[in-house]
Parts: C-alpha cells; sequence; structure tokens
C-alpha cells in the first residue's frame, strides 16, 4: 500500500483523535469532506488502525500506581506458554502482557490504588501464576506517547 | 502542526514517589481518595466500564450495555468529559501494517551524576521518530523507550547512528518484543 504525507496526516489526526469525522479531517488536511471519508475508508481497509482507546484519567479515578513488571518464567518447557498467557490476561490490574525475547519472558503492565494495593496484587495474583520465577518491578513515573514515523523517510511514501 | 503526539503525563507516580518519602504510610490511608480523586456512582462506573470495552460502540448499543437511556448516556459523557476523568479517545496504529516488523523496548539507565541527565536525554529520545514512546521509571531502570524498524537491519542503523549516540546513558538492555498478548489499557473499575 502507498501512502502519502496527506495521508499521514490524516493518521497522525485521528491518532490524537479518533472521534474526528471526514469532515473536520477534510477541512484540516484541504480535501472534500467525500475525499477525506475515501481516504479514511481506504486506511481502515489496509488494517493501519489497531482499533481505538478510551484514554481514563486514571489519578483522578484513584489509580495512584502503575508499575511495569518483567517476569522470568520458572519452570520453562513445564509450564505451557498458554496456560501463563491465559491466566494473567485474566488479572483484571493486569493492563498489558507483552511476550519479549530477553532478560525477561513477559513485560506486564499493573495497575494499582496504591503502593499496598499493588503489593496485594503481586503477591495474591502475579506471584501465584502458574511457572512465575523471578520479577523484576520499576514504578511507572510518566509517560509519554510519541507520534511515531509518520511523514519523511517513512514506508511506501509516494 | 504542533502538539502532533498524543502526550500523557502520569503526575501519579510522582505524587506517590513524594508521598512515599514524606509520609509513612499506614492502613488509615490506604482508601481515603487521593487529592483530586473523583468519584464515581454506579452508573458513571457502568458506562465508564463498558465504554473503555469498546469505544467504537455507538451510543444506542452503549446506552443498551450500559443499561441506560441514549439521553441519559450522552448526559453522563459530557459530564465524565468535563470532569477530566475522561480524556478522549485515540486510535491505536498498528505499525506492523505500516510495514514496521520490528519493536524493541530499550531499558536505559542513564548516568544520575549528571544532574539534567533526564531532560538532554529524553530530549533527544524526542528527536528520534522511531521512538513511539517513552517512559520513566522509579526502580532499577530509569527509563525506557519503545522504538519500532522495519527489519533487523533498519534496527541496527537506529541503534548506532541514533540511539547510542542519545546523551548520559550509563547502561542499556533491549527486550525485544515477540508478541502483544494483552493490550487493551483498561482500568479494573
Amino acid at each position: 500500500m502507498t501512502l502519502d504525507y496527506t495521508d499521514f496526516a490524516i493518521l497522525r489526526m485521528l491518532a490524537q483523535d479518533a472521534g474526528q469525522g471526514a469532515g473536520a479531517i477534510g477541512r484540516a488536511c484541504g480535501l472534500s469532506q467525500p475525499a477525506a471519508w475515501r481516504r479514511i475508508k481506504r486506511l481502515r481497509e489496509a488494517g493501519v488502525f489497531g482499533g481505538q482507546r478510551l484514554v481514563l484519567d486514571a489519578a483522578g479515578l484513584g489509580f495512584g500506581v502503575t508499575v511495569f513488571l518483567g517476569v522470568k518464567l520458572a519452570t520453562k518447557g513445564r509450564v505451557s506458554l498458554d496456560d501463563f498467557e491465559r491466566a494473567v490476561s485474566a488479572i483484571p490490574e493486569v493492563q498489558t502482557v507483552e511476550h519479549v525475547l530477553g532478560l525477561y519472558d513477559y513485560r506486564l503492565r499493573v495497575v494499582a490504588r496504591d503502593l499496598p494495593d499493588f503489593e496485594r496484587v503481586l503477591r495474591r495474583r502475579i506471584m501465584t501464576l502458574p511457572g512465575a520465577g523471578e520479577v523484576e518491578a520499576n514504578v511507572l513515573l510518566s509517560e509519554e506517547r510519541r507520534p511515531g514515523p509518520l511523514g519523511v523517510g517513512a514506508p511506501g511514501v509516494g | 502542526m504542533s502538539g502532533l503526539g498524543y502526550t500523557d503525563v502520569l503526575s501519579v507516580g510522582q505524587r506517590w514517589f513524594l508521598s512515599y518519602f514524606g509520609v509513612k504510610w499506614g492502613r488509615s490511608c490506604v482508601r481515603k481518595p487521593l487529592c483530586g480523586e473523583i468519584m464515581l456512582d454506579d452508573v458513571d462506573r457502568r458506562i465508564v466500564r463498558q465504554w473503555q470495552a469498546d469505544p467504537t460502540l455507538a451510543p444506542a448499543d452503549l446506552a443498551e450495555r450500559a443499561r441506560v437511556s441514549v439521553g441519559q448516556l450522552a448526559r453522563r459523557q459530557a459530564k465524565l468529559r468535563e470532569a477530566g476523568v475522561v480524556k478522549g479517545v485515540v486510535g491505536i496504529i498498528d505499525w506492523a501494517a505500516l510495514g514496521y516488523a520490528v519493536e524493541v523496548s530499550l531499558r536505559v539507565t542513564l548516568d544520575k551524576t549528571q544532574g539534567a541527565a533526564f531532560d538532554e536525554f529524553i530530549a533527544g529520545a524526542r528527536e528520534v521518530p522511531e521512538v513511539i514512546e517513552i517512559q520513566t521509571f522509579l526502580g532499577r531502570v530509569d527509563v525506557r523507550l519503545s522504538v519500532i524498524a522495519r527489519d533487523m537491519a533498519h534496527y541496527q542503523h537506529l541503534y548506532r547512528s541514533r540511539i547510542l549516540v542519545l546523551p548520559h546513558i550509563a547502561d542499556i538492555e533491549a527486550l525485544m518484543h515477540v508478541a502483544r498478548i494483552k493490550s487493551d489499557l483498561a482500568l479494573p473499575l
């Protein structure tokens, strides 16, 4: 699929606010509403959008602590990865589960109300997972999502 | 165009950091609302729960799942946005579909004897378009960067020419991303 700079501009806008209509996007990119709509449709059909996410004020809702855990499986081979993944994904406080290669096998993002609440989740839910071995915790202080390479040097620029 | 990226600074961690060192933690402060905590009622909670589960739902479907009327839903949604509980709905870009097959998590330890190490490193990382996420931590890791690349050769090039030249790096570890098993980022409300 060949994308041009207008497509990248549309992607950037929808990444920031997925609720925008074709009219608003067209006005910002110098396109008519039907032209913008056709481009958005083409991008959606190409699978460039991996969905939408509601951004909530975690702190405002009382979730004061976000911790990233690096988890090493203790008994590789004896515990099925599927079992571990299924069990860890079912924990409501675990927001993301990533399978990685390197120092750890899995990277988890865990949200909790405060430190005692995090300790409860860690002891009762994470440490008891089938096969969970060494765990490293890092408390998130700040986080910033960047727009990414939507422009110069990106692949497929026409 | 300015403000292209979506920036979300979690001040909570910092708040926790301060209270951790300033105030002793005891059972008494466990469920006391944090300063500025917004209390939701059951209706709000139902709406937010269903809304975050699928932000693409049409209002009529969302109202049905949250067991409210469409009018009530619209009023509550407006109130939630106004109170800042809901900051917006962002689109998630599928980088693999755009030709970026490689994702690496770089865990960086900085030379903290340099006072401006954090600021200068982060300012430098922001200049690299392939860095899609920057997080700072309290723990063994100081900063984590998510870096995407078209293939391993491209990653190798980025790593050498854009990442290793960033200021104040004391140590760097890479985790290569294999699969994303869960990524909804939902809050357990």
